[in-house]
């Protein structure tokens, strides 16, 4: 059932109450969970954590006024989330959909992330089927569209990306209870797009910048991730990464987070190598999870830094 | 003639409520769901005209729900019936499918006799609507 029909039920009835314990509704909703888990396995992102806060605490006042009666137009949950590569956009869309399940603002509270290949067609005709179908998937939970500026095509005006453009906005306004949009991008382009499109810019109620990490983030990131996968660095290797990290961001299509995290898949690679060329000798459960400095010394990043890299960049 | 057929034929006809029940009973089984209609209402007729292709990877009824309303806004005087096929190996058939929209007049079927060899008496079923005239032109408003 759709959560407004809920509230019109509790409308319905004649005794309203007049007293609440939004500790106690908090409690029962379950996003206090949610909240901490995102601070807990989310490194830095202050900015971010701060504004999912924000939202959880609106929609959670705003579905307390409407049991007391003190109904108001159901908020506007469609949200932007500009940012680098690499960010986290994706990941906390993911936890704001298990937000606003709790809430009881989405049914289902599932994810479905496309791009401009999943709602663009190739021929006339094509594109409105795609996009309804795609939005058929979305409806009960969210639809992340990354990278939602390709959508609008300024320099080819008979470009299928404005039809699409046009189905989403209706049923962003239509089916508000059905659907929650989340357009992901980078942060110029992103505000290129709302320029060029008021109708999409104007019905986006929340936008979220996410900041690029800082190196000490990205290493806690590093960390963690190897930690998830029961790997560790030894000290020597610890500080070698902080520097690599450092070179790594002055070089181009530096990705944040994905890029540490294709960084340590390489590393890996290269530890898996050494001890498959030791072999002979017998390893303990120590060597096979510890990534030691000549692992990360080796990468290409220290090469382009010092200039010796043969290749070029 | 109300004519029934498939899952619900014992009941009297779902309110919206219950078909948008049925279908996230369907959902939640991963079984693809899919809209037909048809104006020739004989129990053999198994083969309706589909309604767009079947959904699948819905996680919620509003989009099925959305189809049979436009299928219905597109042929008022048509029977339509959603289809939940369920795919999982072992079963590959048409797991549940019940009728969701009907004419609002349904004049039912009579019997026709065939006189075969040897004095044997051969029986179908005809439906006046069909007789009425070509697809499109059975049931409701005619102009």
């Amino acid at each position: 059932m759709a959560p407004a029909d809920d509230t019109r039920d509790t409308q319905l009835t004649p005794v309203e109450e007049t007293r609440v314990d939004l500790g106690a509704e908090f409690e029962a909703s379950g996003i206090g969970e949610v909240l901490d888990a995102l601070d807990r396995d989310l490194v830095g992102l202050t900015p971010v954590k701060r504004r999912v806060r924000e939202i959880a605490a609106l929609l959670l006042v705003e579905r307390v006024r409407d049991r007391m009666g003190l109904a108001a137009e159901p908020p506007s949950l469609h949200m932007s989330f500009t940012g680098n590569p690499g960010t986290g956009k994706t990941t906390v869309a993911m936890r704001m959909a298990e937000i606003l399940h709790r809430l009881g603002y989405v049914r289902k509270g599932h994810v479905v992330a496309v791009t401009r290949d999943d709602l663009v067609g190739q021929y006339i005709g094509h594109t409105a089927p795609k996009t309804k179908d795609v939005l058929k998937r979305a409806m009960g939970g969210v639809l992340f569209i990354d990278e939602a500026y390709y959508l609008h095509r300024p320099e080819n005006e008979k470009d299928y990306g404005q039809e699409a453009i046009e189905i989403l906005l209706q049923v962003m306004e239509n089916q508000r209870d059905d659907l929650v949009v989340v357009l992901a991008g980078y942060k110029d382009r992103m505000d290129d797009f709302f320029t060029s499109n008021p109708g999409i810019g104007s019905r986006i109620a929340h936008h979220v910048e996410f900041p690029d990490y800082t190196d000490e983030e990205l290493l806690a990131i590093a960390e963690k991730m190897l930690a998830e996968w029961n790997y560790r660095f030894d000290p020597a290797g610890e500080a070698a990464f902080a520097e690599y990290l450092h070179a790594r961001r002055a070089q181009p299509h530096f990705a944040n987070a994905r890029s540490v995290r294709n960084a340590l898949d390489r590393m890996r690679m290269r530890q898996a190598l050494r001890l498959f060329e030791q072999r002979g000798r017998e390893l303990t459960a120590e060597d096979l999870s510890v990534i030691r400095e000549p692992e990360v010394r080796a990468s290409r990043v220290f090469a382009i830094e010092a200039g010796t890299d043969s290749e070029g960049a | 003639m109300r004519i029934t057929q498939g899952t619900f034929s014992f009941l009297p006809d779902l309110t919206e409520d219950e078909v948008r029940a049925q279908l996230e009973y369907c959902l939640e089984h991963g079984w693809a769901v899919s809209v037909e209609h048809t104006d020739d209402p004989h129990p053999r007729n198994t083969y309706w005209e589909m309604w767009d292709l079947p959904m699948f990877d819905l996680a919620d009824a509003v989009g099925v729900m959305e189809e049979i309303r436009a299928c219905g806004a597109a042929h008022p005087d048509a029977y339509v019936r959603v289809n939940a096929f369920d795919a999982s190996r072992g079963v590959e058939s048409v797991a549940l499918s019940f009728i969701v929209q009907r004419p609002a007049e349904e004049p039912g079927f009579h019997l026709q006799r065939q006189e075969g060899p040897d004095r044997t008496q051969r029986y179908s079923i005809v439906s006046y609507a069909v007789e009425r005239g070509p697809e499109g032109e059975r049931y409701g408003t005619r102009g």
